[in-house]
């Protein structure tokens, strides 16, 4: 699987050293005794520097749960995540996450959310200004700088929370499901935005989504994930030259593959929750 | 709201007054049980004014103009409100956030919180005077007690319930355990902090009025209760005129701190 990978050319060019995540046998078990769910299952994968991966999965296939290790926000319960050589112990500013709740931080406004990372940082006012003023430049956010985050739509306030990531220009950018709650035209014109970030600020991503679609539009490389306990079922790459086109032949070869994946795991999902075995 | 909507408000208290002023002046009732509007306001008037003529040496035109018996109390109970209320949000935040970020302090404090919480700050009155005597001293503990509990106990309320969403975002930012307090917890927390500041200024303006009738020797609440020594009912209704005007005014004015500290906040929302 790890070999696959390193065999792919990563396109972002030039991404900053030790951005590569080491997956090794992860596991993760939530609960005790009968009442115990095994989330992930000897999960082995590695992501290289200025790679975009995606982790597609139907509901609770563990995908989250993988991010959320990455993120150091959950331990595993056995094996071990490294980046760039060093074991994630717990949550950092090199990793950056996007949630799809969003969570910025609605007492602050749109500027003070994206400096706020500087400022823990204590990165001097002068230069936190220029970040913040180039950053919201990039996302288009200069108008909305003063505002608060109730008074954004989703796609503004998505803008906002990648923004406020990029301001500590992390190595790698973690997303779970950022545009899931987002209409399709929102949601297309944020993929483009995320893609144009990508390749210019050379970061490596890990992004989860339950999209096909999605993930054969953006990434390099899809992890398919299976229902209970999760396991990596299939490791593809994406070979696509970019901007890809959805309505092409290979998109839609690749999307029926990836389709008869999904729904193999969906069934099982759908299955666990008929018998009331699904808890979650 | 237009003009006839506040047209019809004003009907009913103007109405009021007629049939009162009316009732008095035909002897309905004594001056002593219910003076007339008109005896009320010019006994407020003349406390309002000052007592004695401008002499620029002695005093600035402000302070003369302020030196009515009126202004003097009001002021001193304000100063009491704000000062107990001071001493008592002081006490409660940093408590309250203590308690509400640490699950085994809470289960330690909030049994012994639980009980004493009940107790209305009046009955503490006797105990307030055998421990700090008379004067400012046991007036202010009550009305720090009176603000201390609706402030405590809705800031651990608050702080319980911040969306940990915000405490994993700030993580990932990188946030440690002083900005993580002062950044996210407290403002996430404000809502609620603001809503029992109001409740316990509200409780310390019934709380001063009370102390000032046992405690001390001005103020609002001792000058109704003077007043009433001498059967002077048209100053004791002037006077309680001004404790609902101070009232309505500090009200007001926690309402308008409020909604600018929490213009972000999605339940004020135009």
């Amino acid at each position: 699987m790890g070999a696959a990978a390193m065999t792919m050319p990563a396109r972002s060019p030039a991404a900053p050293a030790g951005a590569e995540i080491a997956i090794a046998h992860a596991s993760k078990v939530f609960g005790t005794g009968d009442r115990a769910v095994v989330a992930l299952q000897d999960v082995s994968a590695s992501v290289p520097e200025g790679q975009f991966v995606c982790l597609l999965g139907p509901s609770g296939c563990g995908k989250s749960t993988l991010l959320n290790a990455i993120a150091g926000f959950t331990p595993l319960t056995e094996g071990a995540i490294r980046m760039g050589g060093r074991p994630v112990t717990e949550p950092g500013p090199d990793r950056g996450m996007v949630f799809q709740e969003y969570a910025l931080f609605p007492w602050m406004t749109v500027e003070q959310n994206v400096r706020f990372g500087l400022d823990i940082k204590g990165v001097r006012r002068g230069e936190a200004e220029a970040v913040v003023a180039r950053i919201t430049e990039t996302l288009g956010l200069t108008d909305f700088r003063a505002r608060f985050p109730k008074d954004l739509s989703g796609g503004m306030r998505q803008r906002v929370a990648i923004a406020r990531i990029l301001a500590l220009d992390p190595p790698v950018m973690l997303m779970d499901e950022p545009f899931g709650a987002l209409d399709a035209l929102t949601r297309r014109t944020l993929q483009d935005e995320l893609l144009r970030i990508w390749s210019e600020f050379a970061k490596t991503i890990v992004f989860v989504t339950h999209s096909i679609e999605e993930a054969i539009y953006l990434a390099d490389r899809i992890l398919v994930m299976t229902y209970r306990p999760g396991r990596l079922k299939r490791d593809i790459a994406v070979t696509l030259p970019r901007p890809r086109d959805s309505a092409s032949a290979e998109f839609n070869a690749l999307k029926r593959e990836l389709g008869g994946l999904v729904m193999e795991e969906q069934e099982r999902f759908t299955k666990a929750e008929l018998t009331g075995t699904a808890v979650d | 709201m237009n003009r006839f909507t506040a047209l019809r408000g004003a009907l009913l208290p103007i109405g009021l007054l007629i049939v009162w002023e009316i009732a008095s002046r035909a002897g309905l009732f004594s001056a002593v049980v219910l003076p007339p509007p008109s005896a009320v306001a010019v006994r407020w008037t003349s406390s309002l004014l000052p007592a004695l003529p401008y002499d620029p040496a002695s005093q600035s035109y402000t302070e003369w103009l302020l030196s009515g018996e009126l202004p003097h109390d009001a002021a001193a109970s304000l100063g009491r409100v704000l000062a107990g209320f001071a001493i008592g949000v002081g006490l409660a935040l940093p408590v309250g956030l203590l308690m509400g970020t640490s699950d085994r302090l809470y289960g330690l404090v909030n049994p012994l919180l639980q009980i004493l919480r009940p107790i209305p700050p009046i009955a503490y009155i006797p105990l307030a005077i055998v421990w700090f005597g008379l004067g400012n001293p046991p007036a202010l503990f009550l009305i720090a007690l009176g603000t201390f509990f609706p402030v405590l106990v809705n800031t651990v309320a608050g702080v319980r319930q911040v969306d940990s969403i915000y405490i994993r975002a700030a993580r990932n930012l990188g946030a440690r355990p002083w900005t993580m307090f002062a950044r996210v917890i407290l403002p996430a927390a404000s809502p609620f902090v603001l809503a029992g500041m109001r409740i316990g200024i509200g409780t310390a303006f019934i709380v001063v009025i009370v102390a000032e009738m046992i405690a001390v020797s001005d103020g609002l609440g001792y000058r109704i209760l003077e007043a009433r020594e001498y059967m002077w009912s048209d100053k004791i209704i002037g006077g309680m005129l001004t404790i609902g005007v101070l009232g309505l005014v500090i009200d007001g004015a926690m309402s308008r701190l409020n909604d600018h500290l929490l213009r972000w906040h999605r339940g004020l929302e135009r």
